[in-house]
């Protein structure tokens, strides 16, 4: 029983990772680019949804969908204003972008919303106890798995069924050849960001249900996680960010219960390394090789 | 007046100067052909055509309307299909999505139609349209590259190196198809280093060389000319 309360804790988590992963692959497989402020998207996401709920007075579920409406805007002026001008530069250049965005939206979030953590009122609370009180689920890590299923499965559809979703993926193969199709490579940049952002604020959301501590720096470390995942599964793979989410949340989740609580984390990232080792391009990531 | 006409354009990689000051013009109804070494400036000349690369002086007109500052992406409805060197296929998608994208600028309702027309001239991609195209042959990732330009219904099709790497019947198949979209109507830019097939379908011819027009006139004359024959026909 226990080991099935944590492989359900170890999912719930992975489907955190998941989501957020899910963005940093999207923009990387479009914009060849890691978008390092992603994780601090989310914390935005967790803030916006928490000033809904406590200032403002809406129902929880209105409250994530008004943090998603903020961080899609958000994300495309991120990418308009910071990204966008550096399109021809050295990918070194965007990344020490990304990292200044991301310390911008820490301090930012610092000054606005003050160093005090904030304690999160989870929207879902409650457990599911089962086999006489053995497995007790809570109701916000089921609601996590389900969402993150929904939408892996929506964004598979969309990628291979809607004319936009096709025209990003042209767009991560060959800009250029893109380009002759007629297709607007800007556009499609900014669009692939909105959906990240809006997973980053669902994101948020569910992360801050499960871990009610709200602070500037909460989206750093799942960020850097999911950053991990989705190199993990292979970065540009949606299906590989899913997996790869999930079996970072397992490991992490198990490690914490079998091994070491202080230890899990240095664990994650050790199966990280031995998996880049035996696999360079991630669990699902294609090595492309470039024709010349 | 000139379909396409393409007036004293100068392109610059960086420092190098790729592109010196050419002039030429195709008229509607016409097979034109580059012809020219490797760095001759054929490819960026298309480039510059397509929006891809912007020339610094100069300018590029289409039907009367100068096509400078216009993005590369809006030059494709306008009119000017590119179908560019090495194909450029999208390998990860099937052949159908590549077909597809090609429509990317076309109202959804004339998509049946005009798979139709490509699927009659490349009756191979028919069979393979759930593929993945970077599994295709190389003369099939040809005719894909080519199919997928003509969804877009264009006036004016510019073929790269259309033979580049493929072997001699699949070129006489490509110069064939090349020959049946002209006669249904497409006007054909076409540059090629297989001098002999392309001057052989061509109305009129340029040379290019570092850059520079250095010979022009009718695929016929260019045929006859010594140092044509020389320098690209092996006589």
């Amino acid at each position: 029983m226990e080991f099935l309360s944590y492989l359900i804790s170890g999912l719930s988590l992975g489907s955190v990772y998941a989501i957020i992963a899910l963005g940093y692959t999207m923009v990387y497989g479009i914009a060849k680019m890691l978008n390092f402020a992603h994780g601090d998207v989310i914390m935005v996401g967790g803030y916006i949804s928490y000033i809904a709920v406590t200032r403002a007075g809406l129902p929880g579920w209105l409250s994530v969908i008004v943090a998603m409406a903020v961080c899609t805007v958000l994300g495309v002026i991120i990418e308009g204003l910071a990204y966008r001008p550096l399109r021809s530069a050295t990918s070194l250049a965007v990344l020490i972008t990304a990292i200044g965005v991301s310390y911008f939206l820490q301090n930012a979030a610092l000054l606005i919303w003050g160093a005090n953590f904030k304690t999160y009122p989870s929207l879902i609370s409650g457990t599911l106890k089962l086999f006489d009180n053995k497995l007790s689920i809570p109701y916000v890590a089921m609601l996590t798995i389900v969402v993150c299923i929904l939408i892996m499965v929506g964004l598979t559809l969309f990628t291979s069924k809607t004319k936009m979703g096709k025209a990003m993926r042209a767009c991560s193969e060959d800009k250029g050849a893109a380009q002759l199709m007629g297709i607007n490579v800007n556009k499609t940049i900014s669009v692939t960001f909105a959906i990240g952002s809006a997973l980053a604020a669902i994101a948020g959301v569910l992360l801050c249900s499960s871990f009610p501590t709200l602070k500037p720096t909460t989206g750093s470390m799942p960020g850097i996680k999911a950053f991990t995942a989705a190199v993990f599964g292979g970065i540009g793979s949606i299906p590989g960010a899913f997996l790869g989410g999930l079996l970072l949340g397992i490991i992490e989740s198990f490690a914490k219960a079998y091994i070491s609580t202080q230890l899990a984390n240095t664990i994650v990232f050790a199966v990280l390394i031995v998996v880049l080792l035996v696999r360079p391009a991630g669990l699902l990531g294609k090595y492309v090789p470039e024709k010349v | 007046m000139a379909m396409l006409e393409v007036s004293n354009i100068n392109v610059y990689y960086g420092s190098i100067h790729a592109i010196k000051g050419i002039t030429f013009d195709v008229n509607a109804g016409e097979i034109v052909t580059l012809i020219g070494a490797n760095g001759a400036g054929k490819s960026t000349t298309l480039q510059t055509i397509s929006g891809l690369l912007r020339s610094k002086t100069g300018g590029i007109t289409f039907n009367g309307k100068s096509l400078s500052g216009v993005p590369a992406h809006k030059i494709v409805s306008m009119g000017i299909a590119h179908v560019p060197e090495g194909r450029r296929i999208f390998q990860q998608m099937t052949v159908e999505e590549n077909i597809e994208m090609g429509a990317y600028t076309r109202p959804g309702s004339e998509y049946n139609e005009s798979v139709e027309i490509v699927f009659n001239h490349f009756p191979r991609l028919k069979e393979r349209r759930k593929q993945i195209a970077g599994t295709l042959s190389g003369g099939e990732q040809q005719m894909l590259a080519m199919g997928r330009a003509m969804m877009s219904k264009p006036e004016l099709l510019m073929l790269d190196e259309p033979s580049m790497g493929l072997s001699p019947i699949l070129v006489d198949e490509i110069f064939e198809i090349i020959k049946a979209f002209h006669k249904d109507g497409t006007t054909i830019l076409l540059v090629e280093q297989n001098a002999n097939k392309s001057l052989a379908i061509s109305d009129r011819a340029y040379v290019l060389e570092n850059g520079r027009v250095v010979l022009s006139g009718t695929g016929k004359e260019l045929m006859q000319s010594e140092e044509i024959k020389k320098a690209y026909l092996g006589g």
